[in-house]
């Protein structure tokens, strides 16, 4: 049997901590993208439109987060699309990801007085004019804040990645414990270096949001 | 040649009946102050105008070109009709000289040299030239108003529509704003305001419009009109306000 000294535990896992951020970020990047369009969706007063971002949100903020991933992983397989682990679980905490984020972002355009709108509307802005010069702007610096502190979410999600077998953190920490019987050494080891990822983005996002009220 | 044109114009909120059958023909060079209690629906009428709300029946104009809520029109209508708010509504992330420089240079395409220029002399005509690169936050609510005004003017609208735009602003600013307005009256600008401000509509005014309960009440010219009411309603609101 190969003996694990503390520096292969600590080696190992901080290899596996590359996947956990490489996942995270593939999955802030494409939650991103997708509440931008679901929050351009629903800014339009189109109602087939802003019906559809509304069953999106309900759908994926009503299921817990791991369904999600097998029935991207299982589901799309036994209907006969091979997806591997690592697509599946990008793709489920996508969804996850950017229904929470319309949310949020919701939120911060409607903090916007109803006045924007109508100014530019006056002056002849197109509704995507509006938008780009007017309405983003504006909601960026509201939104910075709580999206912030929302990626913290996303990167504690990835670790459900390990149980459809993605090879991240928490995964490399099973396997770890698996091998050297010794939970409370590896889970506090992994505990940690999930600290140390989402505590700075704490801490930066209560940063914002201070520099953002002193500056209103 | 009328400039602004309602026939028969109503509007509803739901069961709520606002505007009963408006009919007003407004001249190019009028000054039109729209007098009544809240809830006559002066207001409407204005954001009925420019399209910021729709009507259900009749029929309005400007400029011969018929006003719906639809973009296209609406983008269309911006370029006759400019809007002052009673809230300023200035944009908060831009400075003076940008909120009145946009418009020109992304809906009219003016280079920014050009939507430059505009923007000082409009600032200029306003006595706010000096404050091109300020933030509208450090500005008093009287100065708002007035770069309001310039953004407006900046899209060079054939009629100003103004919807109670001194009502938000300490007694003292009341008269700069009052003052612009008067300058633009002279120089031949088609004014529509909704006003409480009895003295400019009696002195500046080419005609007054009280309406009660969504319909015209009573019109015609200011001096006739607000010293010598003909309906008690009139009357009523006259001894109201002053």
């Amino acid at each position: 049997m190969i003996e694990f000294s503390n520096y292969d535990i600590l080696r190992n896992l901080l290899f596996a901590t590359q996947w956990t951020i490489l996942l995270s970020l593939a999955a802030f990047i494409g939650g991103t993208t997708v509440a931008l369009a679901l929050t351009a969706m629903r800014l339009t007063r189109n109602p087939a439109m802003q019906r559809i971002v509304k069953i999106y949100v309900e759908l994926f903020q009503g299921t817990p987060l791991l369904m999600q991933m097998f029935l991207c992983f299982f589901g799309l397989s036994m209907l006969g699309y091979e997806i591997s682990a690592w697509s599946a679980a990008i793709l489920s905490l996508t969804f996850f990801t950017s229904a929470f984020l319309v949310e949020i972002w919701r939120g911060c355009i409607d903090t916007l007085p109803k006045g924007q709108w109508e100014a530019s509307r006056c002056l002849g802005l197109s509704f995507l004019q509006t938008l780009r010069h007017i309405i983003l702007p504006q909601a960026i610096r509201v939104a910075t804040a709580p999206t912030v502190g929302f990626s913290v979410q996303v990167i504690k999600g990835t670790a459900l990645a390990s149980v459809i077998g993605f090879v991240e953190l928490t995964k490399v920490g099973t396997m770890l414990n698996n091998a050297t019987f010794e939970p409370f050494k590896v889970f506090t080891l992994v505990a940690l270096i999930y600290f140390l990822l989402c505590y700075p983005l704490s801490l930066y996002s209560k940063h914002l949001e201070k520099k953002f009220h002193v500056s209103r | 040649m009328s400039l602004v044109n309602l026939h028969q114009v109503h509007k509803y909120y739901g069961d709520l009946h606002v505007l009963k059958g408006i009919d007003l023909d407004i001249k190019a060079g009028e000054v039109v102050s729209i007098i009544g209690k809240s809830g006559s629906g002066k207001s409407t009428l204005l954001r009925c105008v420019n399209g910021l709300e729709q009507y259900q029946e009749g029929g309005i104009t400007v400029d011969g070109k018929e006003v719906t809520t639809e973009d296209i029109q609406v983008r269309r209508l911006a370029l006759s009709v400019g809007m002052i708010f009673q809230n300023f509504n200035l944009f908060p992330h831009m400075t003076v000289g940008e909120n009145v420089m946009l418009a020109p240079t992304i809906v009219l395409k003016k280079s920014k040299a050009e939507a430059e220029a505009t923007a000082r002399a409009m600032l200029e005509k306003v006595g706010l030239a000096e404050k091109f690169d300020s933030f509208p936050e450090k500005l008093s609510g009287g100065q708002q108003q007035r770069v309001a005004i310039a953004r407006a003017l900046a899209m060079s609208p054939k009629v100003l529509l103004c919807d109670e735009i001194t009502s938000a602003l300490d007694p003292e600013l009341v008269g700069e704003v009052l003052k612009v307005l008067e300058q633009l009256a002279e120089e031949g600008m088609t004014l529509i305001l909704v006003t409480h401000e009895m003295n400019f509509a009696r002195d500046v005014g080419s005609r007054v419009v009280f309406m009660h309960q969504g319909k015209v009440w009573e019109q015609g010219d200011p001096k006739t009109v607000l010293s010598n009411p003909q309906t008690d309603e009139l009357k009523q609101f006259m001894g109201a306000v002053l």
